[in-house]
Order: structure tokens, then sequence, then C-alpha cells
């Protein structure tokens, strides 16, 4: 298979994250709409697939305000912050074969960096926006983050360590015999658990918390501002799921169909499960997600770790 | 943990369920014959007005959505002389159809009744009044009441003596 | 290539240089923390660039993500205003500057007489992997990092005590 150039790269990866993340947006309403005995959108075009398409139109008509008590540079910059981090994450994502922008030989740890430098998006737009609401939403969102990404991180050391590298094609390509989905099914779920918590995701969706934060953190923004904070989040769930897909699941490995198509079908079953748990599962409170981040995932993630080093070392 | 993952299988199995949902411009829904929508004003089966006009419904309305005059015709039989029923204000609480003597008044399984001005929804009683006597079929107010009308005098209604003659002394 | 290194390295170092002077002088704490924030990613370029990736990605990841966004945290939770701008003011008012900038003169005459005397592209291009790195820290620097994990132990225990809310706590405390 002949290597893409690289700028062909950026663009099929940047059209295909963007439009997917858009895609989710109906999928997301009509999953939900499925498991709770309804329909969901449905009239605009077949199937209401035309349903994102309208939404975009309408959130790009929308007026563009920015509160006069709110921070104005750091309002409009921290709308930017979470798109460029997660945007910049997939530029080490390994797709198939060939198809990567960048194939860092630290391309785990520049997703970890990226990815807690999303938290600031949050943070600063809950600061900026001078609203006591979008204040506790940025708060918790600083608390969460920091908490849940430190064993996101120990989660994946247990890979790092089978593979014997930081390079995210490499670990695809160590996982031709066997996904780490087994032998790591401990990091797994922390990963999975801890996943759901960076992209803020329901039950851990506490910065935003609808019910008691009036949305929180992006309680003040409206037009294309809000719109990026809309994206940024499914990109966030995509991104996630494809580093579940690459990490444990073996990337594109897979019997009788083309890499990229087993690419695509693992990351479409983690975003499915996503919203599936989004469906079922009700919002904790925030004093039970840090404990069970601190006193049970921590100490999981450390386990598994040593027990990791311990066998790898062994099998020496 | 057991009951979280228990709780999104159980969730999941709903992917198989019927979907509730009834598409409603497509797929009307079934509406009972009580069903409090559209307030019309019904006839006898002679097909005279069964309004007597006697403001009961008007005075029980919670939000004052009901006006009319009465009137009587040269037989002195009342009935309003109009009838107005201001729906943008209306809130189908049927308290009305429970007031009225003579079920002239009745709420009607219909709530279709969107109008881009909001003029339109204030319904005069030609638009009240349909041709029959809508949920009581054998039912006429003047045939059982002790009102005297042309064609009807004293105690010929249904079920009604003649009325004593206080001039005659036998009991 | 090497020149385009050369070239982003200076680029980095410029920026790092500009963003820190913005962040001490910037009057709004979460500003001068954005800037901060700006400078320790330029740092990481200048790891990069000079062939240091794994530090280069334990910069963004430790400082950047961790420990910046608890300064961002903190500042956020003391919601600072004009006032306290006006007393910072009022302390770094004439004499107060004198001393440090003395000192830090000092150092800076150090640092460009350094800089001056050595070759620049000396440490270039030495790539450290994560293996080195981890040999290193465990082999002729392993009292400094046990020495390190005491301290934090002891940060740890001390943090844990001061944040306890037991049962019996909370009555004395009534």
């Amino acid at each position: 298979m002949t290597t893409p150039h690289p700028i062909a790269s950026i663009v099929g990866v940047l059209i295909v994250a963007l439009s997917l993340s858009a895609f989710l947006i109906w999928v997301e309403r009509r999953l939900l709409a499925l498991w709770q005995d309804r329909y969901g959108p449905n009239r605009v075009g077949p199937f209401g697939l035309l349903q994102v398409l309208a939404d975009m139109i309408k959130i790009f008509t929308k007026e563009d305000w920015i509160p006069p008590f709110a921070d104005k540079p750091v309002f409009v910059i921290a709308p930017a912050i979470i798109m460029v981090t997660v945007l910049m994450s997939f530029a080490v994502l390994p797709v198939a074969p060939g198809i990567v922008v960048s194939d860092l030989n630290i391309g785990l740890l520049f997703f970890l960096g990226m990815s807690s430098l999303g938290v600031y998006s949050i943070v600063l737009a809950g600061w900026a926006s001078g609203n006591k609401y979008s204040l506790l939403g940025g708060l918790r969102a600083a608390a969460q983050m920091i908490s849940y990404e430190v064993f996101m991180g120990l989660s994946l050391m247990g890979v790092v360590l089978l593979a014997g590298t930081f390079d995210l094609t490499a670990i695809v390509e160590a996982q031709r015999g066997l996904w780490y989905v087994i032998p790591q099914f401990l990091g797994f779920v922390l990963f999975l658990i801890a996943g759901v918590a960076e992209a803020r995701r329901l039950p851990f969706d506490l910065p935003e918390a609808e019910a008691e934060l009036v949305a929180g953190f992006h309680s003040e923004y409206s037009g294309m501002k809000f719109g990026m904070f809309f994206v940024g989040e499914y990109l966030g769930i995509t991104l996630i799921s494809s580093m579940i897909a690459v990490l444990f699941l073996g990337g594109w490995n897979g019997p009788w169909l083309p890499p990229l198509v087993w690419f695509l079908i693992k990351v479409f079953a983690f975003l499915c499960f996503f919203i599936l748990l989004r469906a079922s599962l009700p919002r904790m409170r925030f004093d039970q997600l840090m404990s069970l981040g601190w006193k049970v995932m921590f100490p999981l993630a450390l386990v598994n770790l040593l027990v990791t080093g311990a066998i790898v070392l062994a099998k020496r | 943990m057991l009951s979280v993952i228990r709780t999104i299988w159980n969730v999941f199995l709903h992917s198989f369920r019927r979907r509730v949902t009834i598409q409603y411009p497509d797929e009307k829904p079934y509406l009972t014959p009580r069903t409090r929508g559209r307030i019309v004003l019904s006839r006898d089966p002679d097909g005279g007005e069964r309004c007597v006009a006697c403001y009961l419904c008007a005075v029980v309305c919670p939000v004052d959505c009901i006006a009319l005059q009465a009137t009587e015709d040269e037989h002195g039989r009342r009935y309003p002389e109009f009838f107005r029923i201001n729906f943008s204000r209306c809130i189908f609480c049927g308290l009305c159809e429970d007031a009225c003597p003579t079920y002239a008044i009745q709420l009607t399984p219909d709530f279709e009744m969107s109008e881009y001005n909001r003029q339109n929804l204030v319904y005069e009683k030609e638009d009240l009044l349909i041709n029959g006597p809508g949920k009581y079929p054998g039912y006429n107010f003047w045939r059982v009441s002790g009102v005297q009308i042309s064609g009807k005098d004293k105690g010929e209604a249904e079920n009604e003596a003649p009325p004593t003659d206080v001039y005659r002394l036998t009991p | 290539m090497t020149n385009l290194t050369e070239i982003a390295f200076f680029a980095a170092g410029a920026v790092a240089v500009i963003a820190t002077v913005l962040a001490i002088t910037r009057p709004v704490a979460v500003h001068a923390l954005l800037y901060l924030i700006v400078s320790l990613l330029a740092v990481a370029v200048v790891f990069y660039t000079m062939g240091a990736p794994l530090v280069a990605a334990l910069e963004v990841i430790i400082y950047a993500g961790a420990i910046v966004v608890l300064f961002v945290f903190v500042v956020m939770m003391l919601n600072l205003g004009v006032r306290t701008q006006e007393t910072e003011r009022k302390w770094l008012a004439g004499r107060a500057w004198i001393g440090p900038v003395i000192l830090s003169a000092l150092l800076l005459a150090e640092v460009i007489y350094l800089i001056v005397r050595a070759p620049v592209s000396a440490a270039m291009n030495s790539i450290s992997t994560p293996k080195q790195i981890g040999l290193a820290l465990f082999g002729p620097y392993l009292l400094g990092v046990e020495l390190a994990s005491m301290l934090l132990l002891g940060a740890l225990v001390g943090a844990c005590h001061l944040g306890r809310t037991s049962k019996s706590g909370r009555e004395a405390r009534q």
C-alpha cells in the first residue's frame, strides 16, 4: 500500500473527523430515541439525516453574543482551544496502514498531553463567562479532568509495557496476534471510564450538569462559539473511541475486511457504547466522582501497572 | 457495579422494543369520544337550537372566554342572539359542558385549531353551531321541560301531568 | 532540515521569552497564567527540537496540563479583582524593585555570557529515548528520585491529613 501525501492525510483526517462528529449529533439523537422507545429526528431528509445540516444553518445564523461582563479575549479563545487540542490529537492517530498524519514515536504521550491541555478550554470558558454557574462548571471540570487524567495515563502504561513503545502505529502492529483487551482487560475498563470522564459525557458530565448548573461552562456561549464546544465534545468522544480501538482492540487488525473498515467498525461500536451509557446511567454526585477516581480507579490502575510489569519482567 | 451493567443491558434491550411514538401528522392518534377539544353548540333532534341562553357557561368559565346575549323569539323561546367563544383563551376545562342544563354546549375530540391570525380563533355562533345533537342524540330539552313554547302547551311535556285547574274544587 | 529545526528552535525560544515577560507583566492573573502556559508549550517545542521528545511530552502533560491547571483553579477560586491589583501595585512601587532587579541582572549577564561563549548546537540532535531517561533516572540519579518521592509522599500524607473530614473531627469542631 502506498503512503498518501501528508497533506492529503491531514485534509482527509480533518474532513472525516469533522463530518463524523457532525454526523454523530444525528446518531446520538436517533440512538437515544431508540433506547427510549421514540423515533428521534426523522423529518429532515431521509431518516432525518439532513437534521445536521439544518442544525448547522441554525447555529451559523445565530447571534454571536459576548456578554458585557465576560473577559472578552479569554472568552473568545476558550472554544478554539478545545477544537485545536482535539484535532491535534487526531494527527497521531493511525487509522490504517500508512494513513496517519504524523507517526510520532511519542504518539501516546502526545495524545495524553493534548487531552490534558483540553481542560483549559473548559476551565477558561467557565472563568471568562463571569457567571457563577459557569465558574462552578469550570472548577468542577478542572478537578475532574486532572483526577481522571492521572489514572488515564497510568491505565495506558500497561499497554506501553506490553508493546514496549509509545508509538501508536507500533502498538497496533504489536496487537497483530492478540488484542490487548484480553491481557489488559482491567486497563481497558479503566481507560474506558477515564475516557468517558475526559470527554465529559454522562455519567461524568458534571461540568455541564444541565439540571444544577444550567449547562455549566457554556451557559453564556451562543452561535458558533457554542457550536465549537458542541462539535468539540463529539470530536472528543470520537477521539476516545479511536484511541480505545487503537490501544486495546488492535486498531485496523481484523480478518477478511479491509483495515480501514475494521477501524471504522470498532470506532463506531464504541461511539454507540458512549451513547448507550448516556441513555442508561444517571449523573454522579461530585464527591462520588472524586472518590471513585482517587480511591477506586487510581489504586486499580497502579495494581494493573505493577502486575503487568511483574509479568513482563518474569517472562523475559 | 453489577447493577450498573444490568442497567446498561436493560436499556440496550430497548433497541428491540416497539416504539410508542405516534407520528402525528401522518398517523392520527385515537381520541376518546369524551376528549375535551373544540367546543360546539348542538341542536335538539327536531333541529332547534338547544341553547337557552342561561349564561351559566359564561359564568362558570374560569377564563371568561364565552360571551353571549340572550333574546326570545315571538313564542317566548329563549335563544342566544350571539354566542362567541374566544379559543385563544379557552383552556378546554369542560366546566361549561358540566354547567349547561340543556346539553347544548359540548366539547368534541378535535384539537387541530391552529391559525396564523389570532383573530381567527374567535368563533361566532355560526362557527359553533352544528347540525346535530352531539353526544346526546335523543335528548330534547324543550320536550321535557315545563316551559310553554309554540306547539307545546303547559303540561304537555314528557312525564308531565297536566297543570292543576285552580278554579276547580276537586282534588 | 537542520536549518529548519534551528529556526524552529530559535522561534520557540523567542516565543518562550516573550510569553514569560508577558506572564510577569499582565495585571489580570488568569491572563498571566495563559501566557505562562504558552511559555511552557514553547519550552516543550524547544526540548523537542533539541531531540528530547519525551521530555517535551512530559513538559506538556505535567507542567502545562496539570500544574498550571491547578494554578488556574486556585486563581479562579480567589476571584482577584481590581482591588488586589492596586495592592500589588502599591507593594511593587519604588524601593522594592531594586534588590531583585540587581540580582536578576547579574544572572542575566551570566546567562548571556554562557550563551555567547558556548557553541549553540552542542546539545542538539542527541535523541534521548524513554529507555535512556528511565535508565538515567533509576541509575545515576536514583537518590534524587527517591528523595523526591519521599517528599511527595510526605506532601500526600499531609494533604490527606488536612483534607480529612472524619465524623469525630466534625464533632470536635462543633
